[in-house]
């Protein structure tokens, strides 16, 4: 093993640390998580179809997949404009706000769900001002997009950010000379730089919000049909000891976070291509 | 960074006239305070809602205590395991090629694109009463699901890439002359590491370790399905949050979860210095002050 490793170094290790990765990775990560599909695989096709195609089964799809569009559409808009500010922008308190932006990722997600849940609670700060003007948060879909926005706040900002910071002004500025205006620029000239980050970051926080679980069944309601999203579903089969039903939604769950995280690998050569 | 003077004479086509400055500024941050400020004070202040005492009281709550007990020794057993995994997987991978490299970074980034519930439901498969090992372990009276066992494997498995994923792409940045050098002068492989690659990627390890600490402490979707909620013996904070909330004891679920939010507070102030800082040693042992890290941050 060490040979082809070792080829152009005298660095020594090769064998013993590939061998312990892939060990580890295996014990960890890749046997539990072909479990799964093993599991799976003992069902029929039939079996298979109908726990995964169940009317309640195909409303949290809806939900969550939706929500999850929802929030990312909206963490792609707000984040763009969040990494532009705080690129090109000087403003007292910047630096903190930068260091703040990823409170998401080291907030606990049940913390992060009581939290929203109570503050848009009908008498929690924001939901008592929303409520009488019929604005229903906590406890509706709309309560889903607001703990998945919050959960996917960090990804398009940061990934939008250092696209911004290396794009070079003298294209700016070639613009501005050759009669364009400062939207003109930004649309045609700094725009198109930044899409594939924009891209990527929308996919992360769209594959972020699918998976989520904690920050979101405090405010979700949890009705099934209606605000009920698939890994509180899958949890529900569990403590029912419908393995089976848990099983099947979860390899359906695991498959799209494959073709999510597929699409990312795709998106992040494309947008490292762009910035060579 | 290019500070640039804003438009203000005819210069005005490569940055934004002030309104919209200051309309941009405005909007940015009002979006920041009321997704992220807002939030964060609201568990302050409802953990205070009821006066130091209660929160006090609601901290030293036997259940509790043994909560916070249990999440530190999940973190205790998970950190060193990660941070070991991920210092050996960026040796191999950093600073060798070889085929099938790009495939097994992405295998080690896999835990961050799995669901938290699904990441719990694959060790309930495996060690669960109707798993593959369930009924070996029940012969031999081993308790790993709705037990500590479990309750540590879930969390190992949503943490695993942490350490890896920050020290892979910092330790290809910095190349392999200088370990080379070292060892062509007669260290040992050992000695090259502690004496050379360690001093340069030690603030990328603690990098790793915060994140993967705040993970492993606030984990709460995966050890929720392996936990079995048993009061007092397999709730982590984060559970003990959950419960108290359902129980309507708002202040003192909120005082468990100000723990967890300092805890968020601490790893974003120890994670901005170590980026700082990490920055500074490749700009150092590259020479070249304009290089950035990759974007180097958990998915």
């Amino acid at each position: 093993m060490g040979s082809f490793g070792q080829k152009n170094t005298v660095l020594p290790g090769f064998g013993p640390t590939l061998g312990y990765t892939i060990c580890y990775l295996s014990l960890i990560v890749l046997i539990p998580l072909s479990a799964l599909f093993f599991k799976t695989a003992t069902l029929s096709w039939d079996q298979f179809l109908v726990a995964v195609s169940a009317p309640r089964v195909l409303a949290s799809y809806r939900v969550t997949f939706g929500s999850a569009l929802f929030a990312a559409a909206v963490n792609g808009v707000l984040g763009v404009l969040v990494a532009w500010v705080l690129v090109r922008y000087r403003f007292p308190g910047r630096k903190l706000i930068d260091a703040l932006v990823d409170l998401p990722f080291a907030l606990p997600t049940a913390v992060a769900g009581i939290t929203l849940a109570s503050i848009y609670s009908p008498n929690g700060w924001l939901g008592r001002y929303l409520e009488p003007r019929g604005v229903k948060v906590a406890f509706t879909p709309l309560g889903i997009m607001v703990a998945m926005i919050f959960i996917g706040l960090p990804f398009v900002v940061r990934t939008v950010q250092p696209v911004l910071e290396e794009l070079d002004h003298e294209i700016e500025e070639a613009a501005s000379c050759l009669g364009a205006n400062r939207w003109q620029t930004f649309c045609r000239v700094i725009f198109p730089t930044m899409l594939p980050a924009v891209l990527t970051g929308f996919a992360l926080a769209f594959a972020r919000a699918v998976g989520e679980y904690g920050s979101i069944i405090f405010i979700a309601g949890n009705m099934p049909m209606v605000s009920e999203i698939t890994p509180l579903l899958i949890i529900t089969k569990l403590e029912q000891y419908d393995y089976a039903g848990a099983t099947a939604i979860a390899t359906v769950m695991l498959i799209a976070s494959f073709v999510l995280l597929l699409s990312i690998n795709l998106l992040q050569k494309w947008s490292r291509r762009c910035a060579e | 960074m290019v500070i640039h003077k804003n438009g203000d004479s005819n210069g005005s086509s490569v940055s934004e006239p002030a309104w919209v400055r200051c309309l941009l500024i405005t909007t940015a941050l009002g979006f920041l305070a009321l997704f992220l400020l807002l939030p964060l004070a609201a568990v302050f202040v409802q953990a205070l809602d009821k006066g130091w005492q209660a929160y006090l009281a609601a901290l030293h709550e036997p259940d509790t205590l043994s909560a916070i007990w249990l999440t530190l020794l999940t973190a205790v057993c998970c950190v060193p395991a990660n941070l070991f995994f991920g210092v050996v997987a960026a040796w191999a991978i950093a600073k060798f090629s070889f085929p099938g490299k790009s495939l097994l970074i992405t295998l080690i980034d896999l835990p961050f694109s799995v669901s938290p519930v699904v990441s719990g439901l694959i060790y309930v498969l495996i060690f669960g009463l109707q798993g593959w090992l369930g009924p070996w372990l029940q012969a031999h009276d081993i308790k790993i699901i709705f037990a500590v066992p479990g309750i540590v494997l879930a969390t190992v498995f949503v943490t695993f890439p942490f350490v890896a994923r920050e020290l892979i792409p910092l330790m290809e940045s910095q190349g392999r002359d200088e370990e080379e050098a070292a060892l062509t002068l007669g260290a040992s492989g050992l000695q090259t590491f502690f004496r050379v690659t360690f001093p340069n990627i030690k603030w990328g390890i603690l990098y790793g370790v915060i994140l993967c600490n705040a993970r492993a402490m606030g984990e709460f979707g995966a050890v929720s399905v392996v936990s079995g909620h048993v009061r007092g013996s397999t709730n982590t904070v984060p559970l003990q949050v959950e419960i108290l909330y359902n129980e309507y004891s708002y202040a003192a679920a909120f005082a468990v979860a100000s723990l967890l939010a300092l805890l968020a507070l601490v790893t974003l102030a120890i994670k901005t210095v170590a980026e700082w800082k990490i920055r500074q040693v490749l700009s150092v042992t590259e020479a070249a002050p304009e290089t950035r890290p990759e974007p180097c941050y958990e998915r």
